[in-house]
This record gives structure tokens, sequence and C-alpha cells, in this order.
């Protein structure tokens, strides 16, 4: 068979399976959900449609009735005059789909929404950790099931042949691999997602399943239905890759660890951290890179995700290093009834450079030292990076403005600290006022008083006028003093602004030693 | 006569292994761990100021903090002599990094920490001062118990990092397992031949306590990039046995 044979050329070393999930009731089922009084009553959701209700959901009770989506509302009250009806609520739909997508991530890390009422799932080399494809679809089916959404589920080698068995499917919901041909022989057209007008076309023409025209010459077919319905087939054939956008993107460096039993211990936790970070920082050893961020998530059994996350100031593949700084964050982790997954993922990796290993066992410390790297980060994780700061000079008298923090340990002063001036030990982060006894203009004062404490001034240098940088701030200039008073205790004043014998200000702004 | 001598040898041997046994090691070759503290360091054992323990500083005013302040980073200037960084942590930090330069330390090879509660104090000095490639610590914290300071003690001796606590709430002062307790207060500067103007630092420096040593008290000046002992004549000796303090 010529299918048969493109098929067996296709260039594909690992053989991708995809899941299918086909709400029927999604709408409704969810409402349901809500409102149990709705159990049992038959009712539809309806959205005006050019100025008519259109029902475009309909629960299982209403189905049995005859009422089906595409009607009318005055038309379903006819047949059913005490039909429920509920306005729909704009955009429910994307997000039921988006909400059961990351639920069924436990199942595989790659799903996307199939709008309006599908989720696929690539579960290329995720069946056998529930033993088996049947297991596997069992278990998704009969989970979204107790939990109350009416769900069908495929599993075939290509999404459009899924789809169609999910939704028209009567036998087997585990197609083969490469036997969709056969599998959609007996389907009608429309399993192959097609436009309304080319299904009416194709009913006229008799073609009442797809068996029907799948052996016909494709330029046959194109000519008749167009490009589209050929792109469709060769989809559901697996001739066509078909992409999809996943609701989570894939993380570069992700690794995965299922739990057989949810665990809820800290121990345990640890246990699953310690595995994942082998295998990912074994991954990251052979690529020459190192973590700068991780994130360590747990998807609980009660469907919430708990998660730690992790910081560190130079790229590191160090097991024992990023395990000591998630530890300090494990306790906050609550497990609740049990974590059934634990996912751990490095956003942020970076080539390591190979100097830091020669730096370890070096005579003379360095500030770069990988050892205060680590000690940094682990503060980090504590306390917080905000919390930690290194300064560098910056070209600036003003003295608030004469240091900058810089933002990592490497950075390299780009002036050098100046000394030319005498600056104070202690310097307040806010100047605070001072009364004085100033009775010469340009002079020291000869008292002030400072927290009720009157200090006579004996020695004194200045002033030392700083202008204020009229480009950056407006303001008055300070002239300051070094000032000594009677104990030996050294100040650091200023006056703000020019002299005047009422009017001036002082205040005092440092320590000296 | 022969026979004091002898007793008096006798003593010296034995004390020199006691401090052996304590773990205090003699010095291996000359000056070269000397501190530059002069006179001071003979106060304590060995004559060698004991890098690798707790040092407590008391301040109350922050006269005292600055002046605590600069004397420690003289020290510091010798700790860092051989490069690696130095943690300087505390609660509301108000050190000033550019007049660190003046003692001879590079600023920007401090890193600071600055904390909201005094447990998280504790918590990052322990873990600093376990990191081998530091130089030195500095918390400023209002009080420290004997237990918390004896962990610290502990975890120092270990990695020979050198662990200043500044201490700034006097009420609660209790005995702590520090290897030597300080006080440092500024002292009027000295000017020569009265000319105008501020002299270099001075201050009175008070060992109140110090493990296996003798406590003292000096007047010291922070010039010519070092400690130099006052220029006045004064008492610049360490007390004599009987006026020496408990502990």
């Amino acid at each position: 068979m010529l299918l048969l044979s493109r098929q067996n050329e296709k260039p594909d070393n690992m053989k991708k399976r995809f899941i299918v999930v086909w709400f029927r009731h999604l709408t409704t089922d969810w409402l349901t959900l809500r409102r149990p009084d709705l159990q049992s009553v038959p009712f539809v959701i309806a959205a005006p449609d050019h100025g008519r209700l259109m029902i475009i959901a309909t629960n299982m009770l209403a189905e049995t009735q005859g009422i089906l989506p595409g009607m009318v509302v005055a038309d379903a009250k006819a047949i059913h005059p005490e039909i429920e009806v509920i306005h729909a609520i704009p955009g429910i739909t994307e997000k039921l789909l988006k909400a059961l997508g990351e639920w069924c991530i436990r199942y595989t890390p790659i799903i996307s929404v199939d709008l309006p009422d599908g989720l696929i799932l690539d579960m290329s080399g995720c069946a056998h950790l529930w033993g088996g494809e049947r297991g596997y679809l069992k278990e998704i089916v009969n989970r979204l099931r107790s939990k109350g959404y009416d769900a069908r589920a495929a599993i075939t080698d290509t999404i459009g042949t899924a789809w169609a068995v999910s939704r028209y499917g009567r036998v087997n919901p585990i197609i083969e691999p490469e036997q969709q041909a056969s599998a959609l022989l007996n389907l009608p057209p429309e399993a192959l997602r097609l436009e309304p007008l080319i299904i009416e076309r194709l009913q006229k023409l008799g073609f009442r399943t797809i068996g029907s025209f799948i052996d016909m010459p494709r330029s046959v077919l194109r000519r008749r239905f167009g490009a589209a319905f050929i792109q469709r087939l060769d989809q559901a054939l697996g001739l066509e890759e078909e992409y999809r956008i996943p609701i989570i993107p894939i993380e570069a460096y992700q690794e995965r660890l299922p739990c057989l039993e949810p665990v809820r211990t800290a121990t345990a936790i640890e246990i699953a951290l310690q595995t994942l970070l082998e295998r990912l920082c074994e991954r990251l050893q052979k690529e020459g890179k190192g973590i700068r961020t991780a994130i360590f998530r747990g998807y609980r059994v009660d469907g919430k995700t708990v998660h730690i996350d992790i910081g560190t100031n130079r790229p590191t593949h160090n097991i024992r290093h990023i395990f000591k700084l998630f530890e300090l964050k494990i306790s906050s982790i609550e497990p609740a009834l049990g974590i059934e997954l634990f996912i751990l993922d490095a956003p942020k990796v970076e080539d390591v450079s190979l100097d830091q290993e020669t730096l370890w066992n070096e005579e003379r410390k360095q500030l770069d030292d990988l050892i205060i790297a680590e000690l940094l980060d682990k503060v980090a994780g504590k306390v917080g990076a905000h919390n930690i700061r290194r300064y560098l000079p910056q070209e600036h008298y003003w003295p608030e403005r004469s240091i900058k923090q810089s933002s990592s340990l490497q950075e390299q002063p780009a002036t050098t600290w100046r000394t030319d001036r005498p600056r104070p030990v202690q310097l307040l982060s806010y100047p605070q006022r001072v009364e004085v006894t100033a009775p010469i203009p340009d002079y020291p004062p000869i008292l002030f008083r400072y927290k009720n404490k009157v200090h006579h001034i004996k020695k004194a240098d200045g002033p030392e006028r700083i202008e204020r940088e009229w480009w950056l701030e407006e303001g008055e200039h300070r002239d300051y003093y070094t000032v000594e008073d009677q104990d030996g205790q050294r100040y650091w004043l200023f006056r703000a602004g020019h002299y005047s014998a009422e009017q001036s200000q002082w205040f005092i702004h440092g320590f000296f030693a | 006569m022969e026979k004091a001598a002898l007793k008096k040898d006798v003593i010296s041997r034995l004390r020199k292994d006691i401090l052996l046994l304590e773990g205090y090691k003699p010095p291996l070759t000359g000056n070269s761990n000397a501190i530059g503290l002069g006179l001071i360091e003979d106060a304590f054992p060995n004559a060698v100021f004991p890098r690798g323990s707790i040092h407590e500083f008391l301040c109350d005013q922050p006269e005292h903090a600055a002046a605590s302040g600069g004397f420690i980073s003289g020290l510091l200037k010798s700790l860092m002599k051989q490069g690696g960084a130095c943690l300087w942590i505390g609660l509301s930090r108000t050190i000033f990094p550019p007049a660190l330069k003046a003692f001879g330390v590079e600023p920007d090879r401090i890193i600071f920490i600055d904390l909201k509660r005094e447990r998280d104090v504790l918590w990052v000095m322990e873990e600093a001062i376990k990191c081998e490639g530091l130089a030195a610590v500095i918390a400023e914290i209002e009080a420290v118990s004997f237990t918390e300071s004896r962990r610290l003690q502990l975890a120092v001796e270990k990695s020979r990092v050198t662990g200043f606590i500044v201490r700034n709430d006097l009420q609660k002062l209790s005995s702590t397992a520090c290897a030597a307790r300080w006080k440092i207060t500024p002292l009027p500067s000295e000017i020569d031949n009265g000319l105008p103007g501020v002299g270099f630092p001075k201050w009175n420096v008070e060992l109140l306590k110090v493990k296996n040593g003798n406590p003292g008290e000096w007047k010291m000046e922070w010039s010519d990039q070092g400690f130099r002992p006052s220029r006045e004549k004064a008492l610049n000796a360490p007390l004599k046995q009987t006026e020496r303090k408990a502990g």
C-alpha cells in the first residue's frame, strides 16, 4: 500500500504517542460541580447570537431530551418548557481547560489546550510509569470522571487520529502504533477536524466514512476539497507533523521525580531533592554549566503546588552547596496530604568559568573566592539578597553619594578611595539638627547641644565646603567642621547654607573615631 | 638565690606548658604575627594577639562605637594583609565605608550585611565564622549570652577566623566565653605646639578581660598608618597582678 510505504520512510527515531482527552460536557459539568442543585435538572448554557439566545452547551439530561448545542433557546423551550437556561460566562472554557491541563501535568510535561473542549497530552515515554498505556489511560479518565468531568480519551501515534477516536471511536481507545489508517476507516469524515462546509460536501457526495475516500488519489482530493483537507488527513495519518504550543513552556534544564506513594516527611523531600539535584548537576557538569537560580516544586495530592527557590552569586553545579541552600527552606514546604511529583527547574543557567576551581586551594584568599560566594548564597537564602551590600567609591563629593552599592563581588573600584579629607567612621543616615552657639561667621561653633547634652568645642578643623550637585538636586551647600569636645569625642558638624546669626541651621552628620 | 632563679624558671616553663595544653601555640618566627598593637600585645598569652578567637567590644554611645570602629579597622589592616574578605553584620549599621580607608582597610573588600532581627545576626555570624575564606567577621549586636558566645568561640577555634562582637547594650552585660573584652573610648587628640585643628584619633584602650593574659589600660593613637602609644608619659603598663579584675 502506498500509504504504508510512505509512513516507513519517515525519519523518526523516537516514537511519538499522544493522548487526547475530550470533555463532552465541559462547562455544564463544571457548573454542576459548583451548583449541586443542577445535578438532576436538565439545563443549557446559552449566549446571545444575532439577537437570539443560542445554546452552546447542554448537560447529559438535556441531551437525552433531544436538546443539542447549536439550537435556539426558544426551540429548546418548545421541546422541554421547564428547561433551565444559564447565561454563558465569556472565557470560561479557556480558563477551565488551562486549569485542567495544569492539573494533568502530573502525567506528562507537554500538554496543550485544544479548544473548545479537549486537551492534548504528549505521552511519549510516560506510560510505563503507570504500568502501560491501558493503565495510563484508565488512570487519567477515572481520575477526571471521579472529579465529575465526563471525559473520554484515546491514545494513538498522531494528534489527529487520537482526536478522531476519542470523539467517534467505538471499539478500542488505544490504537496500536502505525495503525491509524485502519482505525480511521470506519469513522465519519467529521472525525478529521474539517470545516463544516467540506463535511457537508463530503456527505452530499456520499462519503459516509473516511474509508470510502482514504485510498483516492491525492491530486483528486486536493482539487475537490482544497489543501486544508489534505493537511488534516495527513496529520491524522502521521504523514505530516502537527505542532502545538504547550501550556507550560518546557524548561531546558528540568528534572522530574514522580512518587509511587505520596510523600509527607521532610526526609523524603530531602531524598527527592538530592536525587533530582544529582541528575541535574550531572547533566550541567557535562555541559560545563552552572545554576544561577533554581526552583524546586512539589505537586500535592490536593491539586496545589508548593515551591521553594534559590539563587546563587555565581554559576555552580556543586550538589552539596545547592542542597544546603535548599535545605534552609525545606521546612517551609507544606506537604499536607502528600506530594506525588517533584520537579526541579533551573531557569537561569550560565557557563561555569574554569578558573574558580583553581582558586579553591590557593593560599592567598580572594574576595570572589568560591567559598565566600557560597557563604553569601546561604545568607541570601536565609535573609534576602538585598540585605547584603558591598560598596565602591563614586566620584562625588557629597557624602551620601560618595559610595555606590556594587552588584557583584567581582566588580573592582573604578576610582580610588579618597583619604585626603577627613570622613567620620560613623555616618548618620540622615543629618540631625543640633542647637549651636556660633558667634563668629565662618568659624566653628563654640558649643552645641545634641540629645540634651552640651558639648563644648575645644578643637576644630574646617570649614570644608561641599556644594550640592545642582544637576542632581536643589538645596543649600554644606560647610563641614570636624570638632572635638571637652571629653575628646570627635564629631562632624555642618551648617546648611551661608552664615546668618539667626537663621543658620546646624546639623550633626557623623562621629569620628 | 640560685634556688629562687631555678623556681622561677620552672614556673615559667610550667606556664608555657599549660598554655600549650590550652591550645595557645608559641609564635614560630619572630614578629611576623604581630598585629601592630605594640605594648598591648604583651598582655596576651605568649605575647601574641589571639587570632581565631572572639573579641568583645563594649560601647554604649555612638561616640564609643565610632572609636571601636576605628580601632577594629586598625586591627583589620593587619588581619587582611593576607587578602581575604571581611563581613560586617549589624542591625542598624552606620559605619561609613570611605572612612575605613584611613585605617588602611580597602572598604570594597568588606561585605556589609544589614539585618532586622538579632537572631539573624547571630545566625549569619556563626555561618560566617565557619567560612575559612574570611579574614574577620564583625557583628554589632545588643547582647550575647554565654552559650551563644561559647558556640561562636568553638566555631572560630576550628576555622581560625577572627571574630569581633560589638555590644551596645551594657545593661545586659553578662559573662561570655570570648577571648578578650575591650572598651575603647575616645581621648582628646594631641596637637604639637598648640597648633589649631584636630589631631590624630586617640583612644583609651581598656582590656577588661583576657583569657590567660593580663588585663590593662593603655592610651593609643592612630597615626602614620599604625597604632602608636600616646606621646604623653602616662601609665602605659599593664596593671599589677593585685589590681587585676576578676575574669
